[in-house]
């Protein structure tokens, strides 16, 4: 089995960057089986075909406007997905949405989708995150941690030793 | 007379908006808005110039790898720093692989779905597709079972009902003219192409220790630490490992590609009147071949109004034409500068937004527009191959006879060189600079494999910083053309920073002269058959590549935004 958990937006506009913000907590405080890759998506596209083609699950973290007060944590239902990156939801034509359509025609898609959102604050310039949505990073990471426990996988924090040489 | 809004173009990275007049039939005017990011010399600002790669490759999510590389080159620039010899081949890998990658997403992914129709290709005769395939090349994949096999798969696709992919197409469009065997074999390499584009990826993963944002770079060389025998280090099998893809790579550009860019081009012959616009030609050398760059394996110059034997080559990464002839003009983009709103060169540049309604004869775009010596250029593989060929770069000019002899084949008519002056010009040019890359990626590979063996391991030079004030630009020819980033450093620290990127010299709105961009400048003239659906105005925006940055990534479970194409007369 092979799982990627994928953490999107861009670091440059403070809250839009949480997806990649959560998952490098989350590559921080677990150890992570060898069967998950953590990936940092950034805000890129057809980069992406060769890390997901063919994975089982995706994970993805990214920023999302659900109409949920900012620095609310959301996690969207598998059948909820397609509508979000299946369609064309926004300008940006070349994003994940062309890679899961892409993956569709090759017959590689994955086998499941589960985003979990925050909603964001604060998207102008900057590399810091709202300290709103800085205290909510704890809550993605578990509820990424969740439901890769839910896929089988015991997460088991890191040691502080390990931590130390990090 | 007629108004077309379309907002946004698909099919891009980023997000722009094209307005045209059409009067008869025919563009008299258009303008070009697009947003662009403009910021990184806030993030930047006081920052370690050691650290600003990393910024800087988050500009866009498509040309990450290019940031991060010019980003390095302007602060060696400004240090005057030489970088070793391994260090400039393994980043001139870098480039040609995602240069080859970006070329064949932006034809198959990107540009031919304008051309080809795929719903057509359902009804195709494989045998006939197979047929022409054997009658372009030898290309071991145009055999019968795989065309068959893909147009089954087209076929139970597109019956689902879910378009995905192709769901932006105009198909049946009365402009759609290619036989119904092309559009097949042009399918099928379409969904090949999948699979060669992440072949160039995985080289720049191999090569950079990550995609999509790359790990190894440094100012003064790269990190690879190089050690034909140790395991955790760039070893010569991983980089065998790397020629059996450029291997498989070549296979594909140079049989499927090239013929499939030459016989689409030779079928739209007319398109080759269409769509030329600005015909002053930047582009900038590249993959330097000594440690200081004063060498390159590819030219890069200045040509006037489409005539190149008044190529003036740029040299050097200290080339003065080049570094004192970059202006950006904001008479007609939401910003203003303080003191003085003429152009202003980039080490005085300024990003002060001032955002207005969209006004035809006033302020319309988030893009700058940037001049050279106080004009419009064009930029893009168009420009750099020809400038290659003014330059006598012997592989440019034997692809480019190449393309130009199978078109003029399936033409039945000899097509000039004069014919790259056009919208179904730039394409081709692009995929002449693609099989171009992809030799030059072979070089690479072998000078750096000499080079070790010489026993030169040195992948870097540490940078020392001054006190007071240095300045450096670093330059890159990029899949979409010129990129430019200028630094401003003080004490060690960024004083300030600024990156003009290619689709900005391309899509920028007009200048302090009031001229039109190249965006603009093409459109003009460009038939237009139906208003409500204006294929012929996406094929022309379309074969520039425009890419504008991608800044957001925002899921938006409340609004989704489709295309809207406006007419109103």
């Amino acid at each position: 089995m092979r799982v990627v958990v994928l953490g999107l937006g861009n670091i440059l506009l403070r809250d839009e960057g949480v997806g990649v913000r959560v998952v490098e907590a989350l590559a921080a405080r677990y150890a992570i089986p060898a069967e998950v890759e953590v990936v940092d998506g950034g805000t890129s596209g057809m980069d992406l075909l060769n890390t997901l083609a063919g994975c089982d699950h995706l994970l993805i973290c990214d920023a999302a406007r659900t109409g949920a007060p900012p620095a609310s944590v959301v996690k969207l239902a598998a059948a909820e997905i397609p509508a979000l990156f299946l369609t064309r939801f926004s300008p940006h034509q070349l994003g994940l949405a062309d890679v899961l359509a892409t993956l569709v025609l090759t017959g590689e898609a994955p086998g499941s989708i589960t985003l979990v959102g925050v909603v964001p604050l604060d998207l102008e310039l900057g590399i810091e995150l709202s300290s709103e949505v800085s205290a909510v990073l704890g809550q993605a990471v578990e509820c990424l941690a969740t439901e890769l426990r839910g896929l089988g996988y015991p997460l088991a924090p890191k040691r502080p030793a390990a931590i130390a040489v990090i | 007379m007629t108004r077309i809004t379309i907002d946004p173009i698909t099919r891009i990275e980023g997000h722009l908006r094209i307005d045209c007049e059409v009067n008869d039939g025919k563009v008299s005017n258009a303008w070009s808005s697009g947003q662009m990011w403009r910021g990184i010399e806030v993030i930047l600002q006081g920052r370690d110039p050691r650290d600003a790669w990393i910024f800087t490759q988050r500009i866009c999510g498509v040309c990450t790898t290019v940031h991060a590389i010019v980003s390095v080159r302007a602060v060696e620039n400004a240090l005057n720093l030489e970088v070793p010899l391994n260090a400039q081949y393994i980043r001139n890998m870098i480039i040609t692989a995602h240069g080859i990658h970006d070329h064949i997403v932006h034809f198959y992914q990107l540009a031919a779905l304008d051309w080809v129709d795929i719903v057509s290709a359902l009804s195709a005769s494989p045998e006939g597709a197979a047929k022409l395939g054997a009658s372009l090349s030898d290309y071991r994949r145009n055999g019968l079972p795989e065309i068959r096999q893909i147009q089954e798969k087209l076929k139970a696709f597109v019956g689902t009902g879910q378009l995905g992919v192709f769901a932006s197409g105009y198909w049946g469009h009365p402009a759609m003219k290619l036989p119904p065997e092309v559009n097949l074999l042009a399918a099928t390499h379409y969904l090949q192409a999948l699979e060669y584009q992440r072949i160039a990826n995985r080289i720049v993963a191999i090569l950079g220790s990550k995609t999509p944002h790359i790990q190894n770079l440094a100012v003064g060389g790269v990190a690879n630490p190089i050690n034909p025998d140790s395991q955790s280090t760039l070893t010569l099998e991983r980089l065998f490992a790397i020629k059996a893809e450029i291997d498989k790579l070549g296979e594909f550009v140079n049989k499927a590609m090239i013929p499939d860019v030459a016989a689409v081009g030779a079928l739209y012959a007319d398109w080759t009147q269409y769509g030329a616009g600005v015909t002053d030609y930047l582009s900038v050398p590249d993959l330097p071949l000594d440690t200081k760059g004063t060498r390159f394996e590819l030219p890069g110059g200045y040509i006037a109004k489409g005539d190149l034997a008044t190529f003036k080559p740029i040299t050097s990464y200290q080339d003065g034409f080049f570094r004192d002839g970059v202006k950006e003009s904001v008479k007609h983009a939401w910003y203003r500068y303080k003191g003085g709103s003429e152009a202003r060169h980039p080490y005085e540049g300024q990003t002060h937004p001032q955002h207005t309604t969209f006004q035809d004869d006033g302020k319309y775009s988030w893009v700058k527009a940037p001049t050279f010596y106080d004009k419009r250029v064009q930029v893009g593989p168009l420009a750099n191959v020809l400038a290659m060929v003014a330059a006598g770069h012997e592989p440019t000019k034997r692809h480019l006879n190449r393309v130009l002899e199978i078109a003029s084949a399936v033409a039945g008519t000899q097509i000039p060189v004069e014919a790259l002056h056009s919208t179904i010009g730039r394409i081709a040019a692009r995929a002449v600079r693609c099989a171009v890359l992809l030799e030059s990626l072979q070089n690479q590979w072998q000078l750096l494999i000499d080079n070790i063996a010489k026993g030169d391991l040195a992948t870097f030079n540490r940078p020392v910083f001054p006190k007071g004030e240095i300045r450096g630009f670093g330059y890159h020819e990029a899949p979409r053309g010129v990129l430019s980033h200028w630094t401003v450093i003080e004490n060690g620290k960024i004083e300030n920073y600024q990156a003009v990127v290619p689709s900005t010299w391309n899509a920028g709105p007009r200048d302090d002269a009031d001229a039109l961009g190249p965006y603009e400048a093409s459109l003009l003239d460009n038939p237009v058959a139906n208003p409500e659906l204006p294929l012929e105005v996406l094929r022309t925006v379309h074969s520039f590549d425009p890419c504008l940055a991608c800044a957001i990534h925002l899921v938006d479970t409340e609004r989704r935004p489709i295309v809207q194409v406006k007419a109103f007369g």
